[in-house]
């Protein structure tokens, strides 16, 4: 990983292009996120980061988690999350992540928890056909065949329903469509993971070149 | 302010005449064929508007050689040189998809009087 944010998923809407294309951006509030702080070789085994975004409300945390951010020297923050960056030594505790370190034009990455789809049948959460509706048909929307009959058993992997939703997505190579430093907004091309208000990890793409 | 208008509020268009469902209207779209740019006009009944902000759409019907067409323009699009009201019409509601059932004389609207 090159350079990554915490950031928090706004919405939707489109803008228009140079062209008068109309194109669907997402809109995610990037940061500022703070380093707070740091793990190395010898102490911890890895090298990484500790990204912290939002500043929490009174009363939230307990006195030792306030210390870590004393230590740091920043405001309490909400999330803390561990980023393993190539260049890690090279940010300093209590330093301020923005979302100008992506331009207009960029591919990145962006993580997030998918919305909770409930308990979804096969149709919906392994994109299974349907049965026909009419023509006598008895056979709408149900899993399928359970396998042969001479296994005696139903095969793991079995398409099934069940809880469908609410777990770690990563949409791979979308387009930042454009940066506004000021309100560290990222407009990125498209849909992302999860529900508004949600918390994203935005990297940079590991597909694009 | 809501993050998303301000996003939204540099691609809004300044000024935006005034027009509703049911009106005659004359739309003047940019087109480019090839290289070069000419200005396209869409005459036809406003049969709705939908949505906000910048996501603001309006759709026109026309019958052309007999055939009805309709045609949906964002209404915030920078391809939009200019929309003339040619005349006003009186509709008691907003959408007007009954026209597309109806044919000939009884597809008109009445005119409002200002």
């Amino acid at each position: 990983m090159k350079k990554a944010i915490l950031a928090k998923k706004i919405g939707m809407t489109q803008i228009f292009d140079e062209e008068g294309r109309a194109i669907p951006v997402t809109v995610l509030e990037a940061g500022p996120c703070f380093i707070v702080a740091k793990k190395n070789l010898e102490k911890d085994g890895y090298v990484a980061v500790q990204l912290g975004f939002k500043p929490a409300k009174k009363g939230r945390l307990n006195k030792p988690q306030l210390g870590h951010f004393s230590k740091a020297g920043v405001t309490p923050l909400r999330y803390l999350r561990e980023m393993r960056l190539e260049d890690a030594d090279k940010y300093e505790i209590g330093q301020e992540i923005k979302a100008d370190i992506f331009e207009a034009g960029e591919f990145v990455d962006v993580t997030g928890i998918s919305k909770g789809k409930g308990f979804a049948g096969s149709i919906k959460r392994h994109g299974q056909s349907r049965g026909a509706m009419t023509h006598g048909s008895h056979y709408h929307r149900g899993p399928g065949s359970m396998g042969a009959v001479d296994a005696a058993r139903v095969f793991k992997g079995k398409p099934l329903p069940g809880r469908m939703g609410g777990e770690k997505v990563t949409s791979q190579k979308l387009k930042v469509v454009k940066v506004d430093a000021d309100k560290n907004l990222l407009l990125i091309k498209g849909a992302v993971p999860g529900p508004r208000n949600g918390l994203l990890l935005v990297k940079n793409s590991v597909k694009a070149s | 302010m809501n993050l998303i208008d301000y996003v939204e509020k540099d691609y809004l268009k300044e000024k935006i005449t005034p027009f509703s469902p049911g009106d005659m209207v004359r739309v003047h779209f940019k087109v480019v064929e090839g290289n070069r740019e000419r200005i396209q006009i869409f005459e036809g009944v406003v049969i709705q508007r939908k949505g906000s902000g910048l996501k603001e759409s309006f759709t026109v019907r026309r019958i052309s050689y007999g055939v009805g067409v309709e045609r949906s323009f964002p209404l915030h699009s920078p391809k939009i040189e200019k929309i003339e009201v040619v005349r006003k019409g009186l509709v008691r509601r907003s959408k007007l998809y009954y026209l597309r059932k109806l044919r000939g004389k009884a597809a008109r609207i009445k005119e409002a009087r200002r």
